[in-house]
């Protein structure tokens, strides 16, 4: 792997906060302690202001760029690094990892202090709101007053647009890609019809197996739903055609016979490798609540105090998951108040996946709005450029799981 | 990206861009790769939106540090409340919109003034081509055949003052060139102009 423009070799991290204070959540319950794993890259010029949080989507985690100990290359990495999109010889980029998650931060896999067991179902219920208010413990305890920006696709781009409406002074740019201000019916029944997928394994056992065997059926099964709605219809034809998969010929019998059954059964296999089946439950429940409105009357009424953050707003023609439309409503809200705001709706086919595979003009775009705010508002870059990446472990794996939503 | 170089704009541009005072607030209706917008950014210290059709075209505006919106233009028009911009321009783009009316109220809507520059397809060559030739004429300032242009709707110096006419629009300034020469203010203009630039109020 030509690792010129990687950042090298990287480390998780964490953060503990809420021990003493337990965090409020919108259902009114309080969650703490907790905590948050995060990784970062590059380094933070003298005034803090050149700090971008990456935020990831469904199935993603805080491994956003680089290689880790493991071997494994972050999920975004085709646009951090120095010299890419979110280019860390100028920015310094934050990803953590949600907290619902099941990838080092409190989840309902996470032990339970009040019962030294792992939560299950007794976690609370959470929102995207939630997941955004301790990433704020996060920017606070780096020393961050003001980030220059906030990036996410899919769920990364609802909580881009809840920082904006949540912490308006702490944010200058936003970069929500392939997303929605509000989960429309049909994305809360995709997610419900995922969720029922859980329920019906005999091993979920309401939340308690993580004594026992895991709901891997059900997970996989989800999680398969999940990938057929990240891509389209063309890109099905491109990538499997009607072609079989390690057969010459039919089977007349229930084994794998085309390619793309062959990658969906793959796929769902290899998620429940890494994730957990209850993060699964909360994380798509946080998604199906998110609606910016909700308590505001109006989209635009919930833009009011965020007017002064510029705005780039990305969807995908072949997105059928989140279509343009939803990017559409969001911009005409964002117009309303007054905010700046750069809209593009790129023509591509490879439908909600999009926004991590265009990577030349993602890189373009994000590049060229990033380095606007960088010389409209005057940021700085940092007096140390980011340091050479030392020698990657020999196997590298790219894993091919990393596409999310 | 700095480019204050006169000579890099269209001629209708140029005289739409020595119409515009340092400051303003402009929108750029159908803003192409963003050549105006930037260089009234830098010569004018104007705040500037754009709306552009084409995904290269956006792609160019972003490339050039500017604001900008994929969308057509009613959809880049309705969402801006009353008096958004000081100045709303609309160039070479009139003979191209299916509701042009409705577009011309809408920039009066969100703009203080609009400025308008548009084909004039009333110049003698026009008038000729037709007379002597028996062809439908081009534009000599949009010259596309008819089976080239997308639904193109042509029109002269006198329907476009009959509309605003009609409309109740007032015009508060209008350019006539001739090529990349201006008219002076008199003589038949509908007969000598290639491209006619209005001001409305």
């Amino acid at each position: 792997m030509d690792n010129t423009n990687s950042v090298g070799l990287v480390e998780r991290q964490y953060l503990t906060f809420a021990q003493d204070e337990p965090m409020p959540l919108d259902s009114g319950e309080k969650l703490g302690p907790i905590t948050l794993a995060y990784e970062t890259y590059g380094s933070l010029n003298r005034d803090q202001s050149n700090a971008v949080l990456i935020l990831h989507a469904l199935s993603g985690d805080a491994h956003a760029g680089g290689v880790n100990a493991q071997g494994k290359i972050g999920w975004w990495d085709d646009c951090i690094g120095p010299g890419k999109a979110f280019d860390t010889n100028k920015y310094f980029v934050i990803c953590s990892n949600v907290i619902g998650g099941c990838q080092g931060s409190t989840g309902p896999s996470s032990i339970n202090p009040a019962t030294d067991k792992p939560y299950g179902l007794q976690f609370p219920v959470i929102t995207v709101g939630d997941m955004v208010r301790a990433q704020r413990y996060l920017i606070d305890y780096l020393g961050i007053e003001k980030l220059l920006a906030v990036a996410g696709g899919s769920m990364g781009g609802m909580e881009a647009l809840q920082w904006c409406v949540g912490y308006p002074e702490r944010v200058r740019a936003a970069l929500p890609l392939a997303t929605t201000a509000r989960h429309s019916p049909m994305l809360i029944a995709l997610s419900e019809v995922g969720r029922q997928a859980i329920y019906a394994d005999p091993n979920w056992n309401h939340g308690d197996y993580y004594d026992g065997p895991r709901p891997n059926a059900g997970l996989a099964l989800a999680r398969m739903i999940g990938h057929i709605t990240y891509l389209s219809e063309e890109s099905m034809h491109h990538k499997f055609g009607r072609r079989l998969d390690q057969r010459e010929r039919f089977g007349y019998d229930f084994e794998t016979d085309f390619a793309v059954e062959g990658y969906l059964r793959y796929k769902g296999n290899l998620f429940t490798e890494r994730f957990d089946a209850n993060t699964y439950l909360y994380v798509t429940k946080a998604l199906d609540y998110f609606d910016l409105s909700n308590g505001h009357g109006s989209l635009a009424k919930a833009f009011e105090h965020s007017a002064d953050i510029k705005y780039l707003v990305v969807s995908f023609t072949s997105d059928w998951l989140y279509p343009t439309y939803h990017s559409k409503d969001l911009v005409s809200a964002l117009t309303a108040v007054g905010a700046d705001v750069t809209f593009c709706n790129l023509q591509s086919t490879w439908g909600h996946d999009a926004f991590l595979l265009e990577v030349d003009t993602m890189t373009r775009l994000i590049a060229d709005f990033l380095g606007r705010i960088v010389t409209e508002d005057g940021i700085s870059l940092p007096a140390t450029p980011a340091p050479t990446p030392v020698s990657l472990p020999v196997t590298i794996s790219v894993d091919s799981d990393i596409l999310q939503s | 990206m700095n480019d204050t170089n006169h000579s890099i704009l269209r001629a209708d541009l140029r005289v739409i861009a020595d119409l515009i005072r340092s400051g303003e607030k402009v929108f750029d209706l159908g803003c192409g790769d963003g050549t105006l917008l930037r260089y009234l950014t830098d010569t004018r210290q104007i705040v500037g939106r754009g709306v552009e059709i084409s995904e290269p075209g956006v792609l160019a505006c972003v490339s050039k540090g500017l604001s900008v919106r994929q969308g057509n233009l009613e959809e880049g028009l309705s969402d801006y409340p009353n008096g958004s911009f000081d100045t709303v321009i609309l160039s070479q783009t009139l003979p191209y919109l299916s509701k042009p009316d409705f577009i011309i109220c809408e920039m009066l809507r969100v703009g203080r003034r609009a400025i308008v520059s548009f084909p004039n397809w009333g110049h003698w060559r026009c008038r000729l081509s037709l007379l002597f030739h028996g062809r439908m004429p081009m534009a000599t300032d949009l010259p596309q055949p008819w089976h080239a242009a997308p639904r193109a709707r042509p029109l002269t110096v006198h329907d476009f003052k009959d509309f605003c006419v009609e409309q109740k629009i007032r015009v508060a300034h209008e350019i006539y060139l001739a090529g990349k020469r201006q008219l002076t203010s008199r003589g038949n203009h509908n007969l000598q102009a290639t491209t006619a630039i209005f001001e409305l109020a």
